[in-house]
């Protein structure tokens, strides 16, 4: 792993009212790694998230992508900086088709004219066709069988697969930055297996990608994460790799409860 | 099964759009008094039928597989309705009636439909598009085609006025907004002298290019309705504003007006404007609006405020969640059915209402997504994709 920051939090905190769900956080994220995000519930795992992703301005601190400041960016330009994430509900739309998910995903590479998109068909119709292309194949190095269902409605595929197409419409406008809500809840251990290995694969195809994972099954996190971070209240409890955390007593004890 | 596989043939929408037309022909070409309610209730059991065995479902399957050429025999359908309806000067207004409410809907479709903005302001806009033409027509020498793109330009920026408090609120509260102003627009045409106050303001005839839509064609020393130059015109209008409205849906602004309508939050994480799709699609659903209004005013020679009061809102709004809440199709058959079905009943006298108030209740009961619920977008539905 390179020591290159590509995502830097310094002095970040958050508060709702008197709660303080991010307290003075410090926390680096290095290119090309994959990062666990661990903490009991409420710990500001994902507060974190909305917080990098614009969704709630911080109280305090600086939050810097590829050395630019984005701590009071629009959750529209931090996309278009290239970052990308899931949901921990999942946040598909259901109503609409599976490609047209992926391709909201998609949207700093579309064209966005008024003009261009009423009266310039041919040329829609060019993007649309290579798109649809690209979205099958990514599609499809998920689950094979997804890649002929791109007209039916998201709604009508199971949990894993809505997970797979979360992660699609996160990939498919080749973000830098990828963050995972907890992609496994409400899975069975098999189906959790089988997206662990996608989130592998995923690595394999695209190795510049960085990865934050909050997860809380502690095989996975072992399996998948070069480092971990453990937050608690708001804070980083502890950084290293899955061994160093998993031995740390103030985890045991963040975790378990006093003994 | 196996049929399902085949594409399915022209044949079972050739047959439903001709049903369709026939059946309204026979409607508004008959005046006696229990000649139209026999149809209307033959219409009804038919309507039921082929809902019930299928056959309604096998005619969108094979309107959708031919979407280009059903498109074509619509308005072919439509142009001999208007032949056979050549001197019914009452019929023709109905039917021209329709297809303007049809227009303005297909715009406040784009807001609720797709972009999910509730505005129960429909019938202000298209007030404004008529009182823009009214006061244009009578007081400036300007080309009426230019009077009636103003009617939309004026519609478009009176609802920048809401944009605002518009952006600023969700869901009821946003609707509220719109229903206050909708009351506010209908209260100063009452109060504004110079637009003619409570009694409202006589409208010149439109005339295109040297062509005086109020005075009746003659074909062949047969004397048509001046009704008839109306509806060509408003059917070209029409379906220019369909296939914009489409065009709209298939494209990547229509997924992402559909992807704000659905989940603000994740729509603004993948980079989307939601301001501004929203915007979008507020100014161009009131333009719809605003020109149909303009068109209504300078048919109808006379505009007064009870045209576009709250209740008509309501009316706009109904027809949308009666044909299928996003599909610019279902909006046709509702408007024809909220507009004709109480005027065509006229034998039943005061239950009238009753009885179309029943319909509605019971179309939404059985059919909760309208009589055509949307279908999931095909950005290009001829070829195969």
């Amino acid at each position: 792993m390179s020591g290159d920051v590509v995502l830097g939090c310094s002095g970040l905190t958050m508060q709702f009212r008197g709660l303080t769900a991010l307290d003075n956080l410090e926390l680096d994220v290095r290119r090309g790694e994959i990062l666990g995000l661990l903490g009991p519930n409420g710990s500001g795992k994902t507060t974190f998230f909305n917080v990098v992703t614009g969704i709630y301005r911080p109280s305090a601190g600086e939050i810097r992508f590829e050395s630019r400041d984005i701590t009071h960016s629009s959750p529209q330009a931090i996309y278009r900086a290239g970052i990308a994430r899931t949901f921990q509900r999942s946040r598909l739309c259901l109503p609409l088709t599976i490609f047209d998910n992926i391709m909201i995903g998609n949207h700093r590479r579309l064209e966005q004219g008024l003009w261009f998109n009423l009266f310039r068909r041919g040329k829609l119709r060019q993007q649309f066709e290579s798109c649809r292309d690209e979205a099958r194949e990514l599609l499809m190095t998920f689950n094979k069988a997804l890649g002929s269902q791109l007209a039916s409605a998201a709604g009508s595929v199971n949990m894993i697969d809505r997970r797979r197409i979360e992660v699609c419409r996160a990939l498919i406008g080749r973000p830098k930055l990828l963050l995972l809500d907890e992609p496994s809840a409400g899975m069975t251990h098999e189906e959790t297996n089988e997206l662990m290995d996608d989130i592998l694969a995923i690595r394999q195809r695209i190795p510049d990608l960085t990865i934050v994972i909050i997860e809380h099954g502690m095989t996975v996190i072992e399996r998948i994460t070069d480092r971990c971070i453990v937050l608690n209240y708001g804070r980083k409890l502890c950084d290293g790799t899955y061994a160093e955390i998993a031995r740390n007593p103030e985890v045991q004890q963040a975790y378990l409860g006093k003994s | 099964m196996a049929a399902a596989m085949k594409p399915p043939g022209r044949i079972p929408a050739v047959l439903a759009i001709a049903a369709i037309g026939i059946f309204s022909a026979l409607l508004l070409l008959l005046h006696d008094r229990w000649g139209p309610v026999i149809v209307v209730g033959v219409g009804a059991i038919m309507l039921v039928a082929a809902l019930k065995t299928g056959a309604a479902a096998r005619a969108e399957r094979s309107f959708a597989a031919h979407e280009g050429a059903m498109n074509a025999m619509v308005v072919a359908v439509f142009l001999g309705v208007f032949v056979a309806l050549g001197r019914e000067n009452f019929s023709l207004l109905m039917l021209c009636t329709v297809l303007l409410y049809g227009i303005a809907c297909l715009g406040l479709n784009i807001q609720l439909g797709y972009c999910g903005v509730m505005n129960f302001a429909g019938a202000a806009f298209f007030g404004a598009g008529s009182y823009t033409a009214a006061v244009l027509a009578a007081n400036t020498a300007l080309p009426h085609l230019l009077i009636l793109a103003a009617g939309g330009i004026v519609a478009g920026v009176l609802g920048s006025v809401l944009l605002l408090p518009l952006l600023r609120t969700r869901g009821h509260y946003a609707a509220l907004i719109t229903v206050a102003f909708g009351v506010l627009f209908r209260s100063f045409l009452e109060v504004n002298d110079t637009l003619g106050g409570p009694q409202g303001l006589v409208v010149p005839g439109l005339n295109l290019f040297g062509w005086s839509f109020n005075d009746p064609i003659t074909v062949g020393g047969f004397k048509l309705s001046f009704y008839f130059n109306y509806a060509l015109l408003i059917l070209l209008l029409a379906s220019i504003a369909f296939v914009m409205a489409r065009r709209l849906e298939r494209s990547w602004i229509g997924m992402n007006l559909d992807a704000v309508r659905i989940d603000e939050v994740a729509a603004s994480t993948f980079g989307l404007n939601v301001p501004y799709l929203k915007i979008m699609a507020f100014v161009i659903g009131n333009v719809f609006a605003g020109v149909a209004g303009a068109v209504f005013a300078m048919m109808t020679g006379f505009v007064s405020p009870n045209d576009f009061d709250f209740s008509t809102s309501l009316v706009l709004i109904a027809i949308i969640v009666l044909g299928g809440i996003g599909n610019p199709w279902g909006i046709l058959p509702a408007a024809a059915l909220v507009i004709i079905l109480p005027e065509k009943l006229q034998a039943i006298q005061e239950y009238r209402f009753l009885l179309y108030s029943l319909a509605v209740v019971a179309i939404l009961l059985f059919r909760p997504d309208g009589l055509f619920p949307r279908r999931l977008r095909r950005y290009f539905p001829d070829r195969a994709s």
